[in-house]
């Protein structure tokens, strides 16, 4: 009797502890990141079906500056996914100075991909004549998916900027725990992940067709 | 949060050195795919080496830089049938009809 009532307590599915063996807040943020993967995907897939299906769709994408510029943000999201691993890890050490360092190492990274990826929108809107909404190529629909998914991703970048602004105060003045960290850095990762796609489907692709 | 939480975040897996390796593997074959766009391969070849790469990358930002690779095997089971819906989307629905239209459209 007592034995099959501790087997049930045991069982993390029967509520003897947590299925998943971590904290309510990184439960959530993957939940967040699964969706937002979703709409990423499908960001993604209405604009591979429009550019396969459309016979004469615009690559403005020419290797000075747009792909010499997006594989440097590329450089730049990828470097800052590894000041934040190394922040997330300074955390678990209990280094607090080091881990306000490395997230500010991060920031920076997420700052020069926002000002490069402006950049590059302003050369493809003042020199390549491209605006959401029409094109010189009478394909409005590429204006309105390229900008509305890097736009998305752009947004992302600059949100986890302030989310982790605001982690890097609140660590600094001996705030917040391990946890959070790791949140934020699950969250800045996954922005990473997302632009590992667009940068090819998007701008390397456009190389070739 | 519980003490029973606290205890069982313990964070194996994930050396220093082990992320500067993940991010030179993920520079590298971003520098691949970078050549890879202007190789004379063909276009599906390409594709399917890009699309390839992306999720290798992906698989990598995943497994180490987020520590899924030691969560515990419930949570990514939990986690992945996204990744399966989103492939079958891709591939099987979406990919196959654009085609069929684009070809629709030439002739």
């Amino acid at each position: 009797m007592s034995e099959a009532k501790a087997a049930t307590m045991d069982s993390v599915w029967q509520g003897g502890g947590s299925p998943y063996a971590i904290g309510s807040k990184k439960f959530g943020m993957w939940l967040f990141i699964i969706s937002d993967a979703l709409t990423f995907s499908a960001l993604l897939v209405a604009y591979t079906y429009l550019r396969l299906s459309t016979p004469n769709w615009p690559t403005p994408f020419h290797f000075s500056p747009s792909i010499i510029f997006s594989s440097v943000m590329t450089f730049c999201l990828l470097s800052s996914s590894l000041t934040m691993v190394m922040a997330v890890h300074a955390m678990n050490h209990g280094n607090r100075k080091a881990t306000v360092g490395w997230i500010l190492a991060t920031i920076v990274g997420g700052l020069a991909f926002v000002v490069l990826h402006i950049s590059e929108w302003l050369n493809l809107i003042n020199h390549e004549h491209v605006t959401p909404f029409g094109n010189e190529w009478g394909v409005p629909l590429f204006g309105g998916t390229f900008f509305a998914l890097t736009g998305l991703h752009m947004t992302h970048v600059i949100i986890g900027v302030i989310y982790l602004g605001i982690i890097a105060f609140a660590v600094g003045r001996g705030k917040f725990k391990y946890e959070d960290v790791e949140v934020s850095g699950l969250y800045w990762h996954f922005v990473d992940l997302v632009w590992m796609f667009i940068f090819p489907l998007v701008y390397l692709m456009s190389a070739k067709i | 949060m519980s003490d029973h939480a606290e205890a069982v975040a313990e964070h194996v897996g994930g050396t220093t050195q082990s992320f500067i390796y993940i991010w030179i593997a993920l520079l590298v074959m971003t520098g691949v795919e970078v050549l890879l766009a202007y190789e004379q391969v063909p276009v599906l070849i390409m594709l399917t080496a890009l699309l390839g790469l992306s999720i290798v990358k992906a698989a990598l930002i995943i497994a180490y830089f987020m520590h899924l690779k030691f969560e515990k095997l419930s949570l990514f089971l939990t986690l992945f049938p996204m990744l399966v819906l989103c492939i079958i989307l891709m591939l099987i629905i979406f990919m196959p009809d654009s085609l069929r239209s684009l070809n629709m459209r030439v002739q």
